[in-house]
């Protein structure tokens, strides 16, 4: 059972409140059509499933409805950090193991300028 | 027999001592027979006080077995306690049960009994026949020799019996914080509590026992210059004055789950009755989320491997000394020690000391010195070195011990036997951590060469270990290793005061400690396979030569032979076999313990109740449920209801003796002759609004939203983005910027997440917001030709054919209430759908009964409903769809409009190529060439019905019907290629061997043209 952090709520609440829904930075692509069957199968289907770290979106199902990202540890179970969605978290070290764990190094939970995500085409 | 009588029969009763009270004598039955112990005995101490040796058989080889320990590891004493059907539990340990006045038990096996066990014969002559991994060879060869097995494996196999009748107890749940949550109330846990608890912490401190103290409530050594219990009850009295400090006894932690998550099972009254007093939970499951977590759980003592080591009066040291000094019951006259370290002594001075015979130490060890030794030999006991107990002798009750010389290794026999008279062998092989929830959130345990055990390994919790559980040995070690891990935990939950606690002085510090050898399994003269049975795990009768012989059929693995052989998977989960084990799975591999390693430790660490698992959420609390705003009515109707996921929905509503093909006959004759209503408010409604509205419809639907004007409804398709059907409803246009969504009634929530997941995650940037309004609005669907004459009765709206068209909708008051009527129909006839706010609904249905009356009007349930829309051809979503099916395949490209300008949702996934094959299952119609003759849903098609098994499929039955209007059966289905066979025959081949021909026709039954729901 997690205890997780809502970045909308700025709460720890528990696991029971929330669902995981899949995993995080899988941009619809802009322009469907103009894939291959195997593109787009790629796209759809194909998902990591690391031993290690992981980044999933998760939502605030119980709680504030929020869909958010958790960075976190498949192996472990740690989870290191959570942001908002539209949010990217940088990277900057490898990790250590620890006695009492592993720590990742990474830049401060933040709003990046750099988003995974595109704005949707509209029309 | 008097009370007199029967404590005179405990005759391994000491007359003072222990921590019992004599004042509280309390009767109990053991397989009918009366016997008397004290209020502080566990059933396994009063078992031993009154003589008794066998509490049961065992699994395979039904030979007698007897107390083995005196906690949760014992392998042999699990009872079925309780005195009523509801009351029964099945494998409650002896050991772990606290006696209580009037207590019921008997052996869990044994065939006709356990004393006389017919399986005890079967074993000896068909012992052979049962090798490891019997039940994998005989499943696999000779397949017809089991059912001559089965008989004799059932009836032997399988422990205890299940309640036969509901439970009468309460059980529930209970959240709990806690800054420090200290696993155990041994020396190391009192210890750790109060420096955590000094620090300013919230601790929470749970115990499995009656009582706290762990070892310390049998043991002899003080503590500060007092006896040990003396100083537990001094710390027990300070932590209960703390009101930051919660205690829990009888409470075991079962599991740790992530991020320091712990559930105990606390056992609340089960040592005072069969069931709880009035009023009282019997069990409660503790959820605690703990800032830090100290495991003081302490350390299981492993007998030793001998011939015939499970013999009634083979028994774990560390227990003998438990039972004499806790419990004071000497169990047996006659006592050998078989050690190979210094902790086996003590159970001899304590028999000595209790006035009883000590035979013989008998130590591997060539020739140990220090405290111990020196005690027993100004007792006067014989030690006998370099020797071990090979083999055990007796039938009921051990009679004597067989000893002989051993190397220094004590790997082989160096000597002749001789034979040393006696009741009772204690044996000594060690003490194994009890480190199984240290390893519950996948953190390994870590081989010690100087612990001679698994010691918890690294973890990502924020947990501390101290005491026993790390292979400390002495007892001021533990307190003092106590003391440090509590203050440790109290700091990192960021309680950082010093609690100034220095460890008691103790009067074993000067001792003098010898070095334990290493010793697992003890040879004999003849190899383990000729060998008198050398048990290792006693619950399953897992045996030294059948490990060996499964490493000889080629499992290396510790999970293989585990798995093949059963060891470690009875109700003690292998806790006082599994290190013997895995010894000599890895002697026979010629590995070491640390490269065999261990099995996985997963919760709960001993068995829970299915009782305190569900707590509160049994029966109606089960699952909820979902009833609409008019359900009242529904049940004064006297309606069948139907569960639709959570809701409860009219099914049919019977009149008089009505069978239900009568009444679902009578309601679809009804609606197509005048009119009858259905309570439609549980489809899933979902009120969306924004400027980008229209265009999250046009992106999330099939269909075009452009052009929908204010006032109108229109039907739409959803699919996922693999271009399968998911969801269907109607929407209706409000305002220009306002809409209100119905979803099907189980795909409500799920629609409801794909739209937010959508609008979150991809299109953030659209302004749109969505509203569940599924409760909010209640729904009755008035249908049949006389539906607007009946809605006219109840408003003064303008619902005439001219200005209130199909597909509009319109605010009215009705029966004097605010609505909103939509003109749309799942039917086929003339309908009108009144939503009205869901506290008015019962008023108003009220209403519309009365005004209903003079045109007959009838409710109908689900089954009509389905009827009705199948003379239509109308799907349900997950009936007639299931997920692999395009908008396409069931005939819907009406409601395809590819020409929109933004790919939507499942756009891309229907236009690949595997789905636009034309042969792909659609839907079409089915009518049996016998018109009585209704099809199984789900009924296989085949094109030719004389083809040889296996035949080939061409699709199957969806949804199948007798239609009362149309006085014949009908269906549909999806057959390959169906659209393209209109008028060709299909077979359905029957289970019972019937074969059932139809014809492939359009899904649309009933009036093709529409004429009906367009008057």
């Amino acid at each position: 059972m997690f205890l997780i952090h809502c970045p909308y709520c700025e709460e720890h609440r528990e696991e029971e409140e929330f669902h995981a829904a899949g995993q995080a930075h899988m941009p619809r692509p802009l322009d469907p059509d103009s894939l291959s069957d195997e593109q787009w199968a790629n796209w759809l289907y194909y998902r990591k499933n690391p031993r290690g770290e992981h980044r999933e979106l998760w939502v605030h199902a119980a709680g504030c409805g929020k869909y958010f990202n958790v960075l976190r540890n498949t192996q472990t179970y740690e989870i290191y950090a959570t942001y908002k969605s539209g949010e990217m978290l940088e990277m900057s070290g490898p990790t250590t193991v620890t006695a009492t764990g592993s720590v990742l190094n990474f830049s401060k939970a933040h709003a990046s300028s750099q988003t995974d995500r595109k704005p949707g085409k509209s029309s | 027999m008097t009370q007199a009588q029967l404590k005179i029969q405990q005759r391994n009763r000491l007359t003072t001592g222990g921590r019992i009270n004599r004042e509280k004598p309390l009767m109990f039955t053991f397989a009918g027979r009366r016997l008397m112990g004290y209020e502080g005995d566990t059933v396994a101490s009063a078992l031993l006080a009154n003589g008794v040796d066998i509490v049961g058989r065992s699994f395979k080889y039904g030979r007698p077995r007897g107390i083995m320990t005196a906690g949760v590891e014992e392998p042999n004493a699990v009872l079925q306690i309780g005195g009523t059907k509801g009351t029964t539990i099945p494998n409650v340990k002896a050991t772990e049960q606290m006696l209580y006045n009037k207590l019921a038990c008997r052996p869990v096996n044994g065939w006709p009994s356990a004393e006389f066990d017919l399986m005890g014969v079967f074993g000896r002559i068909g012992g052979e026949l049962m090798t490891p991994g019997f039940y994998y060879k005989t499943f696999m060869w000779p397949k017809s020799q089991w059912e001559t097995y089965e008989k004799f494996i059932r009836k032997a196999a399988g422990l205890g019996n299940s309640p036969e009748v509901p439970d009468v107890d309460l059980y529930d749940h209970m959240n709990r914080h806690a800054d420090v949550l200290v696993v155990g109330a041994g020396p190391a846990g009192l210890t750790a509590a109060l420096s955590a608890a000094r620090s300013g912490s919230r601790v929470l401190i749970a115990d499995e026992q009656h009582e706290f103290g762990g070892s310390l409530l049998f043991s002899n050594e003080t503590i500060d210059g007092k006896p040990a219990m003396q100083w537990v009850m001094g710390v027990v009295e300070e932590l209960r004055a703390n009101p930051r400090v919660t205690m829990l006894d009888h409470a075991t932690v079962n599991g740790y789950h992530d991020h320091n998550f712990l559930t105990i099972s606390e056992r609340c009254t089960d040592y005072l009755g069969d069931h709880a007093p009035r009023g009282k939970v019997r069990h409660r499951m503790h959820k605690v989320r703990a800032g830090s977590v100290v495991l003081a759980t302490g350390a299981h003592e492993r007998p030793l491997v001998f011939a015939n080591n499970d013999i009634p009066g083979c028994m774990v040291a560390s227990s003998v000394s438990h039972y004499i000094n806790r419990f004071a019951v000497v169990p047996g006259e006659r006592l050998v020690v078989m050690t190979c370290n210094d902790g086996g002594y003590q159970c001899a001075l304590d028999w000595h000391d209790a006035g009883r015979t000590v035979v013989a130490i008998v130590d591997s060890r060539k020739a140990p010195d220090g405290t111990s030794v020196e005690q027993a030999a100004e007792r006067g006991i014989k030690v006998i070195t370099g020797s071990a107990v090979i083999e055990a002798q007796g039938k009921k009750r051990v009679h004597a011990a067989l000893v002989t010389p051993v190397n220094a290794a004590a790997s082989f026999v160096t000597g002749d036997c001789q034979y040393l008279y006696c009741d009772t062998i204690a044996s000594s092989g060690g003490w194994s951590p009890a480190v199984h929830l240290s390893c519950h959130t996948g953190s390994r345990p870590v081989w010690s060469q100087e612990v001679l055990g698994f010691v918890p390994g690294l973890t990502t919790e924020q947990r501390w270990t101290a005491g026993v559980l790390t292979g400390k040995v002495s007892l001021s070690d533990v307190l003092s290793d106590g003391i440090t891990a509590g203050t440790d935990a109290a700091n990192a939950a960021g309680f950082t005061g010093a609690s100034g606690y220095v460890a008691p002085s103790v009067s074993t510090d000067n001792q003098v400690v010898c070095d334990a050898q290493e010793m697992y399994l003890l040879p004999h003269t003849k190899p383990s396979s000729r060998a008198p049975k050398q048990f290792v795990d006693m619950q399953n009768d897992v045996t030294a030569a059948g490990i060996e012989m499964s490493t000889r059929e080629g499992f290396e693995s510790i999970e293989h032979v585990k798995r093949y052989t059963a060891l470690g998977f009875g109700t003690d989960q292998g806790k006082t076999g599994n290190i013997n084990g895995m010894a000599i799975v890895a002697k026979a591999l010629g590995k070491t313990i640390e490269q065999t390693g261990t099995t996985v430790f997963r919760p709960n660490y001993t068995p829970v109740s299915f009782g305190v698992v569900a707590g509160a959420h049994t029966r109606e609390l089960f699952d909820p449920q979902r009833f609409t705003a008019m359900h009242e009515w529904h049940l004064k109707a006297g309606a069948e209801f139907e569960s639709v996921g959570q809701w409860m929905r009219p099914w049919y509503y019977p009149q008089g003796e009505e069978t239900m093909q009568e009444a679902i006959a009578r309601e679809q004759l009804a609606v197509r002759a005048s009119v009858g209503f259905l309570d439609a408010s549980t489809l899933g409604k979902i009120d969306i609004q924004g400027k980008d509205a229209r265009e999250f419809l046009g992106r999330v639907y099939t269909n075009a939203w452009a052009k929908l004007k204010p006032g109108f409804c229109r039907y739409g398709l959803m699919c996922g983005e693999d271009g399968m059907v998911m969801d269907d409803g109607v929407t209706a246009c409000l305002a220009e910027n306002h809409f209100h969504m119905t979803t099907t009634s189980g795909g409500a929530a799920r629609v409801m997440s794909w739209l937010e997941i959508y609008h979150q995650t991809e299109w953030p940037e659209m302004e749109v917001f969505f509203n569940s309004v599924t409760d909010h609005w209640a729904t009755i669907a008035i249908a049949g030709p006389n539906a607007r004459k009946l809605l006219e009765k109840l408003t003064d709206a303008d619902v005439s054919a001219e200005n209130f068209k199909f597909m509009q909708w319109i605010d009215a008051t009705v029966a004097g209430v605010p609505a909103r009527v939509f003109r749309i129909s799942f039917t086929g006839d003339l309908s009108f759908e009144v939503n009205v706010a869901s506290h008015y609904a019962l008023a108003v249905l009220e209403a519309l009964v009365e005004a209903g009356k003079e045109f007959n009007l009838t409710p109908y349930g689900t089954e009509t409903m389905h009827v009705l829309r199948a003379e239509k051809g109308f799907i349900i979503v997950g009936q007639d769809t299931d997920g692999s099916m395009t908008p396409h395949d069931i005939n819907h490209g009406w409601a395809v409009v590819d020409s929109k300008p933004f790919s939507y949702l499942g756009k891309r996934g229907m236009n690949r190529a595997d789905c636009l094959r034309s042969d792909r299952k659609q839907l079409v119609g089915l009518m049996t060439t016998n018109p009585q003759v209704t099809l199984p849903e789900g009924a296989q098609a085949v094109r030719n019905p004389n083809e040889a098994i296996p035949m080939t499929m061409v699709g199957h039955v969806t949804s199948s019907y007798h239609s009362a209007f149309l006085g014949r059966t009908i269906a549909m289905g999806v057959i390959k290629d169906g659209l393209n066979r209109m008028g060709e025959k299909v077979y359905f081949p029957l289970r019972d061997g019937t074969t059932v021909e139809a014809v492939i026709c359009s899904t649309v039954f009933l009036d093709p043209d529409g004429a009906r729901q367009k008057v």
